[in-house]
C-alpha cells in the first residue's frame, strides 16, 4: 500500500535498440534499493525513467500513486519530490556553491531568499562544505563537488533520492566521503534508489539488490542471499568478476 | 645599461631567432619605416593645415582643411547649424550611457529603465516638437547620430529577439521550431539590401491610404529583422556548446523550462559566444551605412556628399580616412571590451 515507485512492465526504445525489458519493481516508502550489473544494461536508464528524464514506450511508472505521462504539471511537480544525483555532477559552473542550492528552492518551490539561504547553510553543513559556500564549482575537488550535488538535491527536501552512479567519476580516495553522506541519509530513513558497484555500501545500506543485465531484471533479492548465495549463473559472474 | 641589455635579448629572441625570422624582420622593418615616412610627409610636411581649397590643389600633402570645413556636415548630415546641440547632447548621453552599462555592477533593471529613458529623451531631442524645441523632420537627420541610433536600438532589439529565434529554432514544438528555422534560412538567405528596398519601397504599398511610417523606423526594422538572423545563430552555437548534463541537472531540480534557460543555460551559453556576439554586433555597425540606398544619410553618405561639394572636389583620400578614424574607434573598442567581458568570467573559474 505505502509503495513509493511502482514500475509495471515498463520498456524503453532507443531508436529500434530495446533498452529496458519489461521492468517490475516497487519500492515502499524509507527502502534503500541498490541496483548493479554490467554497463548498458539499462540501470541508468530505469532510475531516470523514475523522474522523467528519460520517456518510455510501454508500461507505467507510478510516483506517489501518480503516473507519469507527457503532463508538465505532473512531472515538474514529481520532479520536487525525487531529487536525482550524477556520475558528473553536473553543478552550474557559472554560480557559487551557495547559489547553486538556492537556485531550486528559489525559483521552483518560490521560497524567498532568507528561506533558501537557511535550507542551503543547514545541508552545505550536513555534507561538511560550509566553509567553501562561496566558492565556484571549478574551484572543488570531486569529491567536494559530488557532496554540493548531494545537498543541493536535498535542499528541495525530496522524498525520493536517485543516485547514478555517484562515486564512479571519482578520484578513489573521495569515494569514501561521498559514500559517508549517503549512507547518513540512508540512516536517517530516505527512500533511496542507487545505481552503483560500491559493493561494500550495499551490503551495509541496502534493503534489496536488484541486479540487471540487457534491459531485464535478472536477480532480486536479500543483500544477504544476493552476495552469498546469488540464484543465476550471470549474478554469480558478475560478482566473481567485481569482488575479486 | 640594464635596459639596453634586456631589450637586445627581447629582438633576439622575438626578432631575429632564425635566418627566416631575421630576413622577415628586416623587410617589415624596411616596409614599416618607408610607409611611415611616407605617411609623414603627407599629413605633416606637406600638407595644408590652413587655408583654402586652391591651396589645398597646389600643395602635394593631405588637405586637413577640407575636414575642418566639412566635419560639422559629415558628422551632422542636414541637421539645422542652429539646432546641432541637440544631436551633439543625444550623442553624449548615449555614449556615456554605453559606458555606464558596459560595468558588471550596472547590470541591473534600473539601468534599463535609464535607457529607456535615454529613447525617449534623444526622440524629443532629435525630432523636437515639445519643450519648444523647433521640429527637426526624421529626414534631416544624419551622420553620426543616425548611425549610432540605427546601430544601437539595433542591437537592442535584435539581441533579445536573436535569442527567442535560437531557443525556437531548438524547441521540441514542431511549430515553432520549423517557424524559427524558416525564418533564420530565410533572412539569411537575402542580401540586407534587399531587406531595406523591401522595407522602403514594397512595405508601404500594404499599409492603408493615409498611415505614413517614417522612413528611419522602417530601416530600422529592416536591420533588426536582418541581424537578428544571424544573431540566432550565434546564440545556438553557445546553447549546443552547453552539455546536456546542465540541462538534466536543472530539470531534475524541478526548474520549468524558462527557468532553466534563464537560470541555468542562457547565462553560460551567452558567454561561451561572446566573440561571435561581438562580431556580429561589429558587422551590424558597419553595415548600417547601406541605408544610403534608400536615401537616408548615415556617417558614410554625408561624407560621400561632402566629397560632391564642387567647391571641394577631389579630397576623397582626407575623406575616407577621416570616416575610417571613426568606424574604427568604435569597432575597436566593441572589440576590446568583448575581450574584457572574456578575461573577467574566465578569471571567475565560470567557464568551465
Amino acid at each position: 500500500m505505502n509503495q513509493v515507485i511502482e514500475i509495471k512492465n515498463l520498456s524503453k526504445w532507443f531508436d529500434d535498440f530495446q533498452v529496458l525489458k519489461d521492468i517490475n519493481l516497487n519500492v515502499k516508502k524509507g527502502e534503500k534499493i541498490v541496483i548493479c550489473g554490467p554497463s548498458g544494461s539499462g540501470k541508468s536508464t530505469l532510475i531516470r525513467c523514475v523522474n522523467r528524464l528519460e520517456v518510455h514506450q510501454e508500461g507505467s511508472v507510478r510516483v506517489n500513486g501518480i503516473e507519469l505521462t507527457d503532463n508538465v504539471e505532473v512531472i515538474e511537480s514529481t520532479r520536487k519530490v525525487v531529487g536525482m544525483v550524477f556520475q558528473h555532477f553536473n553543478l552550474f559552473p557559472h554560480l557559487t556553491i551557495l547559489e547553486n542550492l538556492t537556485l531550486a528552492p528559489m525559483w521552483a518551490k518560490k521560497l524567498n531568499k532568507n528561506e533558501a539561504l537557511e535550507i542551503a547553510n543547514k545541508y552545505l553543513d550536513i555534507v561538511q562544505i560550509a566553509d567553501q559556500a562561496h566558492k565556484y564549482p571549478g574551484q572543488l575537488s570531486g569529491g567536494q563537488k559530488q557532496r554540493v550535488a548531494i545537498a543541493r538535491s536535498l535542499c528541495l527536501k525530496p522524498e525520493i533520492m536517485l543516485f547514478d552512479e555517484p562515486t564512479s567519476a571519482l578520484d578513489p580516495e573521495m569515494v569514501k566521503e561521498v559514500l559517508d553522506v549517503m549512507t547518513k541519509l540512508a540512516e536517517e530513513g530516505m527512500t533511496m534508489i542507487c545505481v552503483t558497484h560500491e559493493m561494500g555500501f550495499a551490503k551495509q545500506v541496502a534493503d534489496r539488490m536488484v541486479f540487471m543485465d540487457e534491459g531485464k531484471i535478472v536477480e532480486e533479492s536479500s543483500p544477504e542471499e544476493f552476495f552469498n548465495n546469488p540464484k543465476s549463473e550471470r549474478t554469480k559472474k558478475f560478482l566473481n568478476q567485481i569482488l575479486h | 645599461m640594464f635596459k639596453s641589455k634586456a631589450l637586445r635579448t627581447w629582438c633576439h629572441k622575438n626578432l631575429f631567432n632564425s635566418k627566416m625570422n631575421s630576413f622577415l624582420s628586416v623587410v617589415i622593418v624596411v616596409i614599416l619605416f618607408k610607409f611611415l615616412s611616407y605617411f609623414y610627409a603627407w599629413f605633416v610636411t606637406n600638407a595644408v593645415w590652413i587655408g583654402d581649397a586652391a591651396a589645398c590643389r597646389e600643395a602635394s600633402g593631405a588637405c586637413v582643411v577640407f575636414i575642418k570645413e566639412k566635419y560639422n556636415f559629415i558628422l551632422f548630415g542636414f541637421y539645422p547649424r542652429a539646432e546641432i546641440y541637440r544631436p551633439i547632447l543625444c550623442i553624449v548621453l548615449l555614449l556615456s550611457l554605453v559606458i555606464y552599462s558596459s560595468y558588471e555592477k550596472n547590470w541591473k533593471k534600473c539601468t534599463l529603465i535609464l535607457w529607456a529613458l535615454l529613447f525617449l529623451v534623444s526622440t524629443i531631442l532629435m525630432g523636437g516638437g515639445i519643450f519648444s524645441l523647433p521640429i527637426v523632420e526624421s529626414d534631416q537627420w544624419g551622420g553620426l547620430p543616425l548611425t549610432l541610433i540605427l546601430s544601437v536600438v539595433g542591437i537592442f532589439v535584435s539581441y533579445p529577439l536573436g535569442i527567442v529565434l535560437a531557443l525556437g529554432r531548438r524547441s521540441k514544438m514542431p511549430i515553432i521550431r520549423i517557424f524559427s528555422t524558416c525564418y533564420i534560412e530565410l533572412i539569411r538567405g537575402v542580401p540586407m539590401i534587399s531587406l531595406l528596398f523591401m522595407s522602403s519601397v514594397m512595405f508601404p504599398l500594404f499599409l492603408p491610404e493615409g498611415v505614413v511610417i517614417d522612413k528611419i523606423i522602417r530601416a530600422q526594422i529592416a536591420i533588426i529583422m536582418f541581424v537578428c538572423a544571424y544573431m540566432a545563430e550565434v546564440v545556438r552555437g553557445g546553447l549546443q556548446a552547453i552539455p546536456r548534463g546542465q540541462y538534466e541537472a536543472a530539470e531534475a531540480l524541478g526548474l520549468n523550462y524558462f527557468q532553466t534557460m534563464r537560470l541555468v543555460i542562457l547565462p553560460q551559453a551567452l558567454k561561451v559566444v561572446i566573440p561571435p556576439t561581438v562580431n556580429t554586433v561589429i558587422g551590424m555597425f558597419k553595415d548600417t551605412s547601406l541605408v544610403i540606398i534608400i536615401a537616408l544619410f548615415d556617417l558614410m553618405s554625408t561624407m560621400k556628399t561632402a566629397l560632391k561639394d564642387p567647391e571641394w572636389l577631389g579630397f576623397n583620400v582626407e575623406g575616407y580616412i577621416f570616416i575610417a578614424l571613426i568606424y574604427f574607434m568604435f569597432c575597436f573598442s566593441m572589440g576590446k571590451y568583448s575581450r574584457t567581458l572574456e578575461k573577467k568570467f574566465n578569471r571567475k573559474g565560470t567557464l568551465t
